[in-house]
């Protein structure tokens, strides 16, 4: 059937910012659907409020809104675009929620908007967990016993029938938000209540367990003449009860025989058919009982998912892509498969590789948050490695996470015996492969760490048998090339060979061995059909095999290193100015090969590079890909510094090894990293930073806090995302910090630094040549320093800054560029205190402002660095149009539109062990997995947008609740008063409303949680409450007087309603405020924006 | 750990490890892309004389069991596999692979680049191997190669096939009674018909006409198997024959072979074949596209436009591969006959393709019913 053609112009909605459940793999998805359209000769517009996207780069669609995703907003840009068809099913749970309130609020029908993909009736059966089941009964098949309940009393009732545990499941959630198990009554009343509160609709599934089960994924595609195709299934190693997202996962199904797994196909294209997605990807998940094989069917997601994402990696099948094409009336065999270039895509990918993905985590971020997997996703990005076999690809996957430890034995054993180890796997959490591993070198049997940890013994089998060739590789006389040929065909990095034969003088030593031996990867292809066709797409694998794939090529290439998994503190960001590098050096005439590890990436796309290394960010694994492109043709070099802190990391030991570095120098790098000589730096640029010190130990630590003054910041050399971070106010405080912050050593000293309180924080991108200076953005954050600058919001243009001091900013920027030696991108956070401009830290690469910045200004700040890189200067590329002919991000047009940057936090998914909220108080350590972008004329209605579309809207009317500490009170009585005067009743707590009404604003005393009855924090869950204030009291660390405010936070977390804790947030909300009542927040396409920046100033 | 050594016919050889049982054999190399199903695989008789070398890398890990076997044995000449499962681990699993190989004399290999050995028979053609765990010189294994028959002009289905005739009663009442000629029989073939209430009476491979329709059957039924088609010429006789009486008529993949010779087309044999369970099959008369499981060296020559003009009434051609537009399948406009060249019996592969045994009873019916039986 050919291409429909009563469409002319889809709208696309993305999944907006960054959160745990839905990442990354929804801006992979969604520009590959922007792009396809469009080559379709489709008007594509499209609406997402995360700027850090490929997706929202205004040359993917025709009209890209990056504005809040709201019902609301995106009905002001149907109005205005007036599209004929509205695509949903590419951005997630979000896209696919607000295309069900448009539908229901009569907004589709009003402009005529036709949904594309699957009907709201689809969705609904596909979504409303309880219709669905039924549906799976109706065409004879299984899923467990359950009922949607709508009031904590019937959940009760519900669980007496199906038997504890079971599983609660908010309605229309999604990464499992609100769910978990209830083991007992009292557990299932406070998950019941949680879930109820979670769920857009007010209900929970109460299901009965399959705890311990196999859990499998299927993806699947329909086209419109109801041609049904499996693209991949995936076999999670850990059982039932952790999230699929949280789980180790395999592809394809590793342990069912044909007649399982062909059922599990027939049983799922039946599903599909009954819930009839009329075109497009699906996700459906099973489980089956190891002891009899029963097979029941969980849950469909009738769109794509992370786990298409996975897939499409997986395979190379690419889902989004195709369910595009399929949405707009092709049918499979009507569309090629793009790898094989003569098959269509009517067909079912058959793997010769095994797959692994591993989940990342950050339980680090969040202290004492609840660390056990369960059905409620919790880990913030995930990796995924290809092997030749199992042991290969687990290898790989495990290295490649950048965690401590980089598989098997490259950390500490804490030497507890096989009952311990197989005591511990019945409860999961991260990392539990180490701990099976463990177990079985203890003595544990096979059959033992299966029943214990609930995998399938052909996995605990195939860790086994990595154990023996360690082993082997540790009891060898000699490390012949045959004992190091098996270890590597299992998967064994360099650095785990040389953890067990530590006489071989550490990794560099082994690989000089492995080397000298001739035992080197070579690097097979993904080409969707297991070699029966030849494949025409470069998409890589490196594998301890006999054949290598690689073609030799003309053109010189440029290695572009990832940043690796998405974690809190390099995210999405990073990737995207790898993207953008991949373009500009194809632009100048380079071949583009990408290198990195991460599925959800648009960077890890086939189609982005000109070559794809799908390996480990590690330096083995890098190398001997530089070495595979050497034999294949000439290579300029390696490019570090867009992908984060991670290849940052490897640039010195790449350079050693005698590859080309292009850009910012790895010694440059190092003076901008390391302490002492960034100090020097600054000493001879003549800049100021705040007073600091290093110590190892806690006297030198109290000496220097003596001589440079409480408060003092405290931290661990050398991190991204101010891990372990603190602000201390004392001696007592630092002592506990010195002595709770392990691995303290000459090696990893404490950085000691004066905390600059009240001050201004600056974030600033810049680009460098040697000679001239881009300042591409100014950044002026709204919450004081000491905030985060990944988790402060933050305008620009800046909002209070005058010219004198962005001149300042610029000079020192460009002292710092040019004392550091950057060539490229160079980040400085600034704290301005009294006036007095001191500079935090420099970081000589792309930061995670950047998409914002280029989005901001219309420049695109990472393509004009990878020229840099290659040797073109600022001048070369403002001629070339890469850059504006004059000016810079300092002088923005007057009337140039304000952007607001707002982050968005994950506290609400994470509880602690006894069920209650983390706290959520920001600080330097950042906690945010992703952020928003607002864009209007004024900061009021600038940063109200960046509000809608992080947290919901600001309230315009109601009750806000106040509580200071008291140091706040002064700068807070103006904001509040302005509340007051709009009509907004206060409540405040005994203090903070002492100070108010002498400033002559009425407000009504409320309790402190500690105040019992009545007191504040039921007020809030009580729902009196629209907006909360709440800065924290007392010093960060000790916690007893915080606790007031913790309660505070978290209750506003569970009533979801805005909770503010900075004044200066305080003050942008009520301009937000103020905004939103003057109404009438209109929507503008970056387009049209960028347009009038770009327009020849007079 | 023994070593192994595969040598094709070219001279290109791969070193491993013995894999099932020790020893040398030879047959011709051809590659499956199939992820699940090798006990299917190694126990269908249509591999009879082929060293199959699986393109996914574990192999083993389910084990074996009592009830997935198409046959009453392994028939593979040899097995190639990178990755051999250690221990089996699925909830049906009576016993483990490497055991099972060994104990029914298949000869296996492991441990070798069996991606770059199917990028070489892609490329090159399935062609003549041999695999040895005795002698592991490749000169020696190289002549004992190039001395063995090749497919081509092989004629295996009456190795294959049952010596004598038997019956599977069907499920529930006996509604057809159909005669099978058994070229390579799968045991999921007489399965799926007996469902639908047909009772198969399967007789050898030399089965005549005459026999076939002796005791006047509903319809016969032309089983897959080994070899070469133009090599059969006993069984197109007897499809001849059975055309002549105009009795309904279903043939899958080696069937599909002989019925197309029966007609008067041509068969030769594919590069290096289809032997997949992810092949897409276009039905070109509903135009819906069926996931299909393939296993054949040889394919029926015919013009995918228009029907030929046979003795027996025009055919055209109802299924076509889409991945290389080989003729899938036969459909007579003027008899109650067709056939496809894939596994509507699947196993292993998808079970897209069941409904075509229905379309059989179907047309027994209508025969029945005195249509006039235009299949
Ligand atoms: N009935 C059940 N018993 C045990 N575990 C379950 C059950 N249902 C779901 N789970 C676990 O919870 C996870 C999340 O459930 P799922 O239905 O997939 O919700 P989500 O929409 O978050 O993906 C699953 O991956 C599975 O591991
Ligand atoms: N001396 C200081 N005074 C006040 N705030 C500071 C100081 N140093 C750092 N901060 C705060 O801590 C945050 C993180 O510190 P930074 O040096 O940027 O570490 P990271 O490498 O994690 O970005 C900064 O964004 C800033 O808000
Ligand atoms: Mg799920
Ligand atoms: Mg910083």
């Amino acid at each position: 059937m050919p291409k429909r053609t009563d469409i002319e112009h889809v709208l696309v909605i993305g999944s907006g910012p960054i959160l745990i459940g839905q990442a990354a793999e929804f801006d992979y998805s969604g520009t590959q659907a922007c792009r396809v359209l469009r080559a379709e000769g489709l008007r594509v517009s499209l609406v997402n409020s995360n700027p850090a996207t490929i997706m929202t780069d205004p040359d993917v669609a025709d009209a890209t809104y990056i504005e809040p995703l709201t019902p609301e907003f995106v009905e002001r840009v149907i109005a205005k675009e007036r599209p004929d068809a509205l695509l949903a099913t590419l951005g997630g749970q979000t896209a696919l929620n607000i295309a069900i309130g448009l539908y229901e609020n009569g907004t589709l029908e009003r402009y005529g908007v036709r949904l594309i993909g699957a009907d709201v009736d689809a969705i609904n059966r596909g979504e409303d967990r309880q219709m669905f089941k039924d549906i799976v009964r109706s065409i004879g098949a299984d899923a467990p016993r359950s009922r949607v309940c709508g009031s904590v009393e019937e959940a009760l009732q519900t669980a007496e029938e199906v038997g504890y545990p079971v599983v609660i499941r908010p309605s229309f959630t999604m990464g499992g938000l609100g769910s978990g198990f209830a083991t007992d009554e009292a557990m299932l009343r406070r998950m019941a209540s949680h879930g109820l509160a979670d769920s857009p609709v007010h209900t929970v599934l109460v299901e009965e367990s399959v705890l311990g089960w196999k859990e499998y994924e299927l993806e699947l595609m329909r086209d419109r003449s109801d041609n049904v195709v499996v693209i991949c299934s995936i076999e999670n190693v850990d059982a039932m009860g952790v999230h699929t997202g949280d789980s180790v996962t395999v592809a394809p199904a590793m342990t069912l025989t044909d007649r399982e797994y062909q059922r599990m196909r027939d049983v799922g294209i039946a599903v599909l058919r009954a819930v009839g997605v009329d075109t497009g990807g699906c996700n459906i998940q099973f489980a089956v009982n190891p002891a009899d094989g029963r097979l029941v069917v969980i849950e469909m997601n009738p769109r794509v998912s992370r786990s298409s994402a996975l897939a499409s990696k997986a395979t190379g099948f690419p889902i989004a892509k195709i369910a595009a094409k399929l949405a707009i009336g092709y049918t499979l065999d009507e569309i090629t498969n793009d790898i094989t270039g003569v098959t269509p895509a009517s067909f079912e990918p058959a793997l010769d590789y095994v797959v692994v993905k591993i989940p990342r985590f950050a339980f680090e971020k969040f202290p004492g948050a609840d660390p056990r997997l369960t059905t409620t996703m919790k880990s913030v990005g995930e990796v995924m490695a290809m092997g030749r076999n199992f042991p290969e690809a687990l290898g790989k996957a495990m290295r490649s996470t950048e965690t401590k430890v980089a598989g098997f034995w490259t950390g500490p054993d804490d030497g507890s015996s096989a009952e311990e180890l197989l005591e511990a796997l019945r409860t999961p959490v991260d990392g539990r492969l180490y701990v099976a591993e463990a177990a079985l070198r203890a003595g544990a049997t096979v059959e033992q760490v299966a029943e214990a940890s609930g995998f399938d013994p052909w996995f605990v089998d195939q860790i086994a048998l990595v154990g023996e060739v360690g082993a082997e590789v540790r009891d060898a006389p000699a490390l012949t090339a045959a004992v190091l040929r098996r270890a590597k065909r299992h998967g064994l990095s360099d650095r785990q060979v040389a953890a067990l034969r530590p006489e071989l003088s550490g990794e560099d030593g082994v690989r000089l061995l492995r080397h000298r031996l001739g035992v080197r990867p070579v690097f097979k292809t993904v080409d969707t059909c297991a070699a029966e066709f030849a494949a025409r797409t470069p998409y890589h694998y490196s594998s301890y095999d006999e054949e290598s794939e690689v073609e030799p090529r003309e053109k010189p290439a440029v290695l572009i290193l990832g940043s690796g998994p998405n974690r809190i503190g390099q995210g999405i960001e990073f990737d995207y100015s790898c993207v953008h590098a991949v373009m500009a050096l194809q632009d100048a005439g380079y071949e583009a090969v990408m290198v990195n590890c991460n599925p959800e990436t648009v960077s890890t796309d086939y189609d982005t590079a000109d070559r794809l290394y799908f390996e480990p960010l590690t330096f083995e694994d890098v190398l001997e890909v530089v070495e595979a492109e050497r034999t294949a043709g000439p290579v300029a070099g390696v490019v570090c510094t867009l992908g984060g802190q991670t290849p940052l990391g490897l640039a010195q030991r790449l350079k050693d090894a005698g590859v080309p570095v292009l850009g910012t120098s790895p010694e440059a790098i190092d003076d901008a990293e390391d302490r002492g000589a960034f100090s020097r730096v600054l000493a001879d640029a003549g800049l100021l930073s705040p007073k600091h010190g290093t110590a190892t130990t806690f006297a030198e630590a109290r000496a220097i806090a003596a001589e440079i003054g409480y408060p003092v910041l405290v931290r661990p050399s050398y991190v991204l995302g101010g891990r372990g971070m603190e602000i201390v106010y004392d001696d007592a405080t630092l002592e506990a910090y010195i002595a709770k912050a392990t691995d303290v050593s000459p090696a990893h000293p404490v950085l000691v630094d004066r905390f600059l309180e009240d001050a201004v924080e600056i974030d600033v991108d810049a680009l460098y040549d040697g000679t001239d200076l881009y300042l591409g953005g100014v950044m002026e954050h709204i919450e004081e320093a000491g905030i985060h600058s990944g988790d402060s919001a933050c305008a620009l243009p800046p909002i209070t800054l005058g010219s004198a001091d962005l001149l300042g900013i610029r000079a020192a920027t460009e002292k710092l560029a040019a004392r550091i030696g950057v060539r490229g991108l160079i980040n400085v956070q600034y704290a301005l205190k009294d006036d007095v401009l001191h500079v935090l830290e420099a970081n000589p690469r792309a930061s995670r402002t950047v998409p914002f910045v280029s989005k901001a200004t219309a420049v695109q700040l990472a393509k004009a660095a990878a020229r840099i890189a290659v040797g073109e200067t600022v001048a070369d590329l403002r001629a070339a149009g890469v850059l504006p002919a004059t000016g810079d991000g300092t002088d923005l047009p007057e009337d140039a539109p304000i952007a607001v940057k707002e982050a968005v936090l994950p506290f609400h998914r994470f509880r602690t062990v006894d069920g209650h909220g983390v706290d959520t108080v920001l600080s330097p350590e950042m906690k945010s997995t992703g952020e928003v972008m607002g864009l209007d004329d004024g900061f009021g209605t600038a940063f109200a947008k960046s509000q809608a579309a992080a947290y919901g809207s600001l309230p315009t009317e109601g009750t806000v609740f106040v509580s200071l500490a008291n140091r706040d009170k002064r700068a807070a009585v103006f904001p509040v008063k302005r509340l007051a005067d709009l009509g907004f009743r206060v409540l405040a707590t005994a203090g903070t409303a002492q100070v108010l009404r002498r400033n002559g604003v009425d407000c009504e005393v409320v309790g402190k949680y500690s105040e019992g009855p009545g007191n504040c924090v039921e007020r809030i869950l009580a729902g009196d409450v629209d907006i909360v204030v709440n800065t924290p009291f007392g010093s960060p660390g000790n916690s007893s007087p915080r606790l007031d405010g913790y309660e505070i936070r978290t209750a506003a977390v569970s009533a979801g309603i805005p909770c503010i804790t900075t004044v200066q947030g305080m003050a942008a909300a009520v301009q937000g405020i103020e905004a939103l009542r003057r109404g009438g927040l209109g929507v503008r396409s970056l387009q049209e924006v960028h347009a009038a920046l770009l327009a020849p100033r007079p | 750990m023994t070593e192994a050594i595969l040598v094709l016919e070219d001279g290109r050889t791969f070193r491993g490890e013995a894999y099932g049982r020790v020893g040398t054999t030879v047959g011709e190399a051809v590659f499956a892309t199939g992820m699940t199903g090798y006990q299917e695989t190694l126990t269908d008789p249509s591999y009879a004389g082929q060293i199959v070398t699986m393109t996914a890398p574990h192999v083993g890990n389910t084990g074996v069991n009592g009830e997935d076997d198409e046959s009453g044995r392994m028939w593979v000449a040899g097995f190639v596999v990178r990755d051999p499962a250690r221990r089996p681990a699925n909830w049906r699993a009576t016993g483990g692979l490497d055991d099972e190989l060994a104990a029914q004399g298949v000869v296996g290999i492991s441990g070798i680049d069996t991606r770059a050995l199917t990028r070489h028979l892609r490329e090159r053609g399935a062609m003549r191997a041999g695999i040895s765990s005795v002698d592991t010189d490749a000169g020696a294994l190289l002549a004992r190669v190039r001395a063995a028959e090749g497919m081509a002009g092989a004629d295996l289905a009456p190795q294959v096939s049952t010596r004598e005739p038997y019956v599977v009663p069907a499920v529930g009442e006996t509604r057809f009674t159909i005669a099978a000629l058994d070229l390579g029989i799968k045991t999921a073939t007489p399965r799926h018909l007996a469902e639908l209430g047909v009772e198969t009476h399967v007789l050898p491979s030399t089965a005549t006409a005459a026999d076939l329709l002796a005791a006047g059957p509903d319809g016969v039924f032309l089983s897959n198997g080994p070899g070469d088609p133009a090599a059969a010429d006993y069984a197109v006789a007897a499809v001849g024959g059975v055309l002549d009486a105009g009795r309904p008529l279903f043939g899958i993949c080696f069937g599909n072979q002989i019925l197309g010779r029966a007609l008067g087309l041509g068969t030769y044999k594919l590069r290096f074949g289809h032997r997949g369970l992810n092949q897409p099959v276009l039905d070109r008369v509903s135009g819906t596209v069926r996931v299909t499981s393939h296993n054949h060296g040889f394919a029926v020559d015919a013009p995918l436009d228009r029907p030929t003009d046979t003795p027996h009434g025009r055919v055209e051609v109802s299924h076509v591969g889409l991945n290389d537009d080989v003729v899938e399948g036969l459909r007579l406009l003027d008899a109650p006959a067709f056939s496809v060249q894939f596994h509507p019996e699947s196993a292993a592969g998808p079970h897209d393709a069941a409904p075509l045994f229905q379309r059989f009873v179907d047309l027994m019916e209508s025969v029945r019913a005195g249509g006039e039986g235009q299949s």
